[in-house]
């Protein structure tokens, strides 16, 4: 396995990270509208098409910029700060290929530190425009953020202990080694962590929900309220590759089987399908979450991430006592 | 050795200028003295630093008895040059600074002496050198607190609270340092490192239990923390970005000079309970800077949070290489020491960059703050830097060490035995924990104090502060970027203190090169490519926006739920947006909540006023050192009653205290 990695070109490499790129930048916002889907469905509606997510992009992109009165650069950087680290955390992670580029540097804390790099941005353009819920959601998320972190930090770690190793394609190349590993007990439960922050970290019921505008439950919606046109465009489809991105790594992380080791093209594509339909599979499980669940109260949320913490916890703790 | 002489020379002659010069000159000339103390020391350490070769130097002139002893070795080199580093910043600043402040001539004799005593101390080799430069820079450190608010109740009572702490503390490592010296026939530090090993294991582990009492409340250490929340913030800012750019470094070397080299690493629990000290440190710390409100409290906090951190990896450090794990621990040790030098440069930035609001604006408090992004544009971009550094953004040094800190203790995994890998899970969940609560934190910092609009009269008509201070503020800001898209630079310094630090072979556990790639495990990470790949992603998708999208934004009026008319006193303080986190961990933080409420004459029904008050005082403070506080001045009423001062009642204790000797006696 190492050995393929290390002799896949800078070319081919690029290439790769360029189709995880589009997979995403596409993908994720599909992912979304299949959430909708699902949820629409369920509830006995017919709701829109899967692409919808995608159309509304493109109808924001062509609206009037606005910025609020009082809003500095902040504002206007944060939606790029949020897009240019989703898409360096995507160019870098193994999610169609075990070889992407950058993939001496695809570490796991580099993954959740440019993630927080995106988080810390909006939150700052949510505190920009100096009103009330603005700073209302920026509170709110960075609460939840800063309890999310940690359980996400350790539930991968849970996995590098195992591995030896926090280079993303090189656990996924261990896992691939170890199939055996994937049905363990510390895999059990850093998987259930790993979703619980997913969950929490793209704002999705039962820690926030996306389709809300009631002041007093609001989080991610209330932060990016300022935001219009091009540059709300800019922050959904930011908000749609995280959550893409999350998705895909949890799938890749957990059962990578699929995903190309080599550059021969038939391997990538039978990747991109592979890694598409697991993605699926996992949305339309988080969408029915969804729809079963009932929001939690903001302080309530805590409970729920501190149970993801604990997990993680645990998973690295049955990870020592098995070795 | 000479050069480094000259360097002390400096800051001394810095001092008598101070004391002596007229006021016109007395800024310049310790200014242009207490710079050239910085530069030149920093020169005699990166040579040091760069030949790995230690110089001595004894005389028997300064000190009676014993004579002073001074070795320049990598270990303390590298303290000396991040201490340089972060002198010449405050220097700089506090030239722009003593136009209202810190002019006086005991303060200006005062700063260079305590800056003087912050670069010996890591050079000096034996007990009684190492005893007189801790004082001296105790001493300076606190007269320095006194100068700026002498009238001022808070800082009377940090003052108090400093000196007692910083006391007791010296007295440990004096009782420590001296157990040593007596039992190993000398008292130079090569004295002691030769024959500790042959010292029985009860008098090691008792003397290093007292240096570690000792040198933790000098490092910030929670349960010994509480002077530094107070002392921190009350100091004038220069003297604030040195006491937590150098001063508490110094509590760190301390342990790793006396437990490492010293005593040659001694046992397995020493270690772990130097990890306890820097999870519960860490954990404590983030919380309180999460839910402070004032700015340089926020800092303070947040340096106890950070040295937790560092002393995790110290503890880890020690606690692999005492059980073998040689490459490891250099790993631990490596990292420990990188975030401490990174602590100082983007620490010593913060509080500078809070000196300069606080000289604007006239307040700390981010309550009162607000809007400062548009009147202090530079200022705050170098605060921002700082924030975004300890905040471990990728792209800035916090990042880079926080990385390597991470890695360590993922590696230390491969350990065996039970205890020192339930520390090392306990090091790791606390760095997680940390990690969001510190984004938390200086995202409040930086949101709600320069951000949105003023929220009083003070942050509406600031206006940028002097050039100087904006220069000494940049000196720790560059590297705060420099460093974190080529960590690699500080591989080889970083490699040789921590082979003295662990008293062993140079293992070497980085490759060389710009970013970070460990040698011994597999891991790496290049963070000028990353920033690089980061700045072309915004770069492209910029571009696709304007291709696409319409240009020209239009300014309206931010959205108020239909409201007409915003205003400042409708925005999110700080103390609002601490308050979600605040809750989440009330059991730890308690905070006391007051509210009082003003009823209309005419109706209980309707309110007229409204008052909420909510503070996050230190518990610990309140559980432990309160009583302790109460039980001594309740022994003093008590004293003071029993000496009334009258002569009978003098003679009645006499008489009384006779019999009680006869009776004992018969």
């Amino acid at each position: 396995m190492t050995a393929t990695m290390t002799t896949t070109g800078l070319g081919a490499s690029i290439v790769m990270s360029v189709v995880q790129l589009v997979m995403i930048v596409l993908g994720g916002p599909i992912v979304l509208g299949v959430m909708a889907k699902v949820r629409a469905r369920a509830e006995g509606r017919i709701g829109a098409p899967v692409h919808q997510p995608l159309r509304d992009l493109r109808k924001l992109l062509t609206k009037e910029p606005i910025h609020a009165e009082h809003s500095s650069a902040v504002l206007a950087i944060a939606p790029f700060v949020l897009v240019g680290t989703a898409a360096v955390a995507i160019a870098v992670s193994p999610l169609v290929t075990t070889a992407p580029v950058l993939a001496h540097s695809a570490d796991l804390f580099v993954v959740v530190f440019l993630l927080l790099m995106g988080s810390v941005a909006l939150a700052l353009a949510g505190l920009d425009a100096g009103t009330a819920f603005g700073g209302m959601g920026s509170s709110r998320a960075m609460t939840i953020g800063a309890l999310a972190e940690p359980a996400l930090l350790v539930a991968i770690l849970a996995l590098s202990v195992q591995a030896g190793t926090s280079n993303l394609p090189k656990i996924v190349a261990a896992t691939l080694a170890h199939p055996s590993w994937a049905a363990g007990p510390e895999r059990l439960l850093a998987f259930v962590a790993f979703l619980i922050v997913v969950l929490a970290e793209t704002g999705r019921i039962p820690v926030d929900n996306p389709s809300t505008h009631l002041e007093l439950t609001m989080v991610h919606e209330a932060m990016v309220l300022e935001y219009a046109g091009p540059e709300l465009a800019i922050v959904t489809l930011g908000e749609a590759m995280r959550l893409g991105f999350l998705l895909s790594l949890a799938a890749s992380l957990f059962l990578p089987w699929g995903i190309a080791t080599s550059t021969n093209p038939l391997n990538l594509l039978i990747a991109v399908v592979a890694l598409s339909a697991k993605v699926v599979v996992i949305a339309v499980g988080v969408a029915l979450l969804e729809v079963r669940t009932a929001k939690l109260r903001l302080f309530r949320v805590p409970e729920l991430l501190t149970g993801g913490f604990v997990l993680a916890v645990l998973s690295v703790v049955t990870g020592l006592v098995t070795r | 050795m000479t050069l480094f002489l000259v360097g002390l020379g400096l800051g001394l002659a810095g001092a008598m200028a101070g004391a002596t010069l007229p006021a016109r000159l007395r800024v310049i000339t310790t200014a242009v003295c207490g710079s050239g103390a910085c530069v030149v020391t920093f020169a005699a350490a990166t040579r040091v630093l760069a030949s790995n070769h230690s110089v001595n130097f004894h005389s028997g002139a300064v000190l009676p008895l014993t004579g002073i002893d001074l070795t320049l070795d990598p270990l303390g080199a590298l303290f000396i040059a991040t201490t340089a580093v972060v002198g010449l910043a405050a220097i700089c600043y506090s030239v722009g600074y003593t136009e209202h402040a810190l002019r006086s001539r005991s303060a200006m004799a005062m700063f260079p002496l305590f800056l003087t005593s912050l670069l010996l101390v890591p050079a000096t080799s034996s007990v009684a050198t190492f005893l007189v430069a801790w004082e001296l820079m105790a001493l300076t450190s606190m007269l320095l607190l006194l100068v700026e608010h002498r009238h001022s109740e808070a800082a009377r009572d940090a003052y108090q609270w400093y000196a007692t702490m910083t006391h007791l503390g010296a007295a440990a490592i004096l009782i420590g340092l001296v157990l040593l010296a007596a039992h190993s026939g000398g008292q130079t530090f090569t004295d002691i490192g030769t024959h500790s090993a042959a010292l029985s294991p009860a008098l090691r582990s008792i003397a290093f239990l007292l240096v570690l009492v000792g040198f933790a409340s000098k490092a910030g250490a929670v349960p010994l923390h509480v002077w530094l929340p107070r002392a921190h913030p009350e100091a004038p800012s220069p003297v604030s970005a040195l006491m937590s750019g150098a001063m508490v470094n110094l509590g760190v070397y301390g342990i790793i000079r006396v437990g490492g080299s010293l005593l040659g690493g001694g046992f397995l629990w020493w270690w772990l309970v130097v990890i306890g000290l820097g999870v519960i440190s860490a954990f404590y710390g983030a919380l309180h800077a999460s839910a402070s409100s004032d700015l340089k409290r926020l800092l303070a906090y947040s340096t106890v949070d950070n040295i937790g951190l560092v002393l995790i990896a110290v503890g880890a450090a020690g606690a692999l290489s005492v059980t073998g794990h040689r490459a490891l621990a250099a790993l631990a040790m490596l990292a420990a020491l990188f975030h401490l030098i990174n602590h100082s440069v983007f620490k010593g930035c913060l509080f500078l960059g809070a000196g300069a609001v606080e000289r604007a604006t006239g307040t700390r408090d981010l309550d009162r703050l607000g809007g400062l992004a548009r009147r202090l544009p530079l200022t705050a971009v170098l605060f921002a830097i700082g924030a975004f550094s300890i905040s471990a953004l990728p792209g800035f040094n916090g990042f880079a060490s926080e990385w390597l800190l991470l890695e360590s203790l993922l590696h230390g995994f491969a350990a065996h035995g039970a205890a020192t890998l339930v520390a090392l899970l306990a090091g790791v969940a606390a760095l997680a924990l940390t990690g969001g609560l510190t984004a938390a934190a200086f995202v409040k910092a930086l949101g709600i104090g320069f951000l949105g609009q003023p929220r009083s009269d003070g942050a509406n008509s600031a206006h940028e502060v002097a050039p100087s201070m904006l220069a000494g503020m940049a000196l720790l800001a560059i590297p705060c970027v420099v460093i974190g898209v080529a960590p690699g630079l500080l591989a080889s310094p970083l490699r040789r203190a921590s082979a003295v630090a662990l008293g062993a072979a140079s293992v070497t556990p980085l490759r060389p090169g710009l970013g970070l790639d460990l040698s011994g495990a597999a891991g790496a990470v290049q963070p000028l490519l990353l920033v690089i790949a980061v700045l072309a992603a915004m770069a492209l998708t910029a571009a696709v926006v304007r291709l696409v999208g319409r240009r020209g934004a239009r300014r309206a009026e931010a959205w108020g739920c239909g409201r007409e008319l915003q205003t400042a006193r409708m925005e999110y303080t700080a103390t609002s947006f601490a308050e979600p986190l605040g809750r989440v961990f009330a059991d730890v933080l308690r905070p006391d909540h007051d509210i009082e409420v003003t009823h209309v004459a005419e109706s209980r029904y309707f309110a007229q006023a409204v008052r909420y008050q909510t503070r996050a005082d230190d518990g610990i403070e309140r559980s432990i050192y309160r009583p302790v506080i109460n039980l001594v001045s309740l022994w003093g009423a008590f004293a003071r009653r029993a000496q009334n001062g009258s002569v009978h009642r003098y003679l009645a204790y006499g008489f009384v205290a006779l019999v009680v000797v006869l009776v004992a006696l018969a």
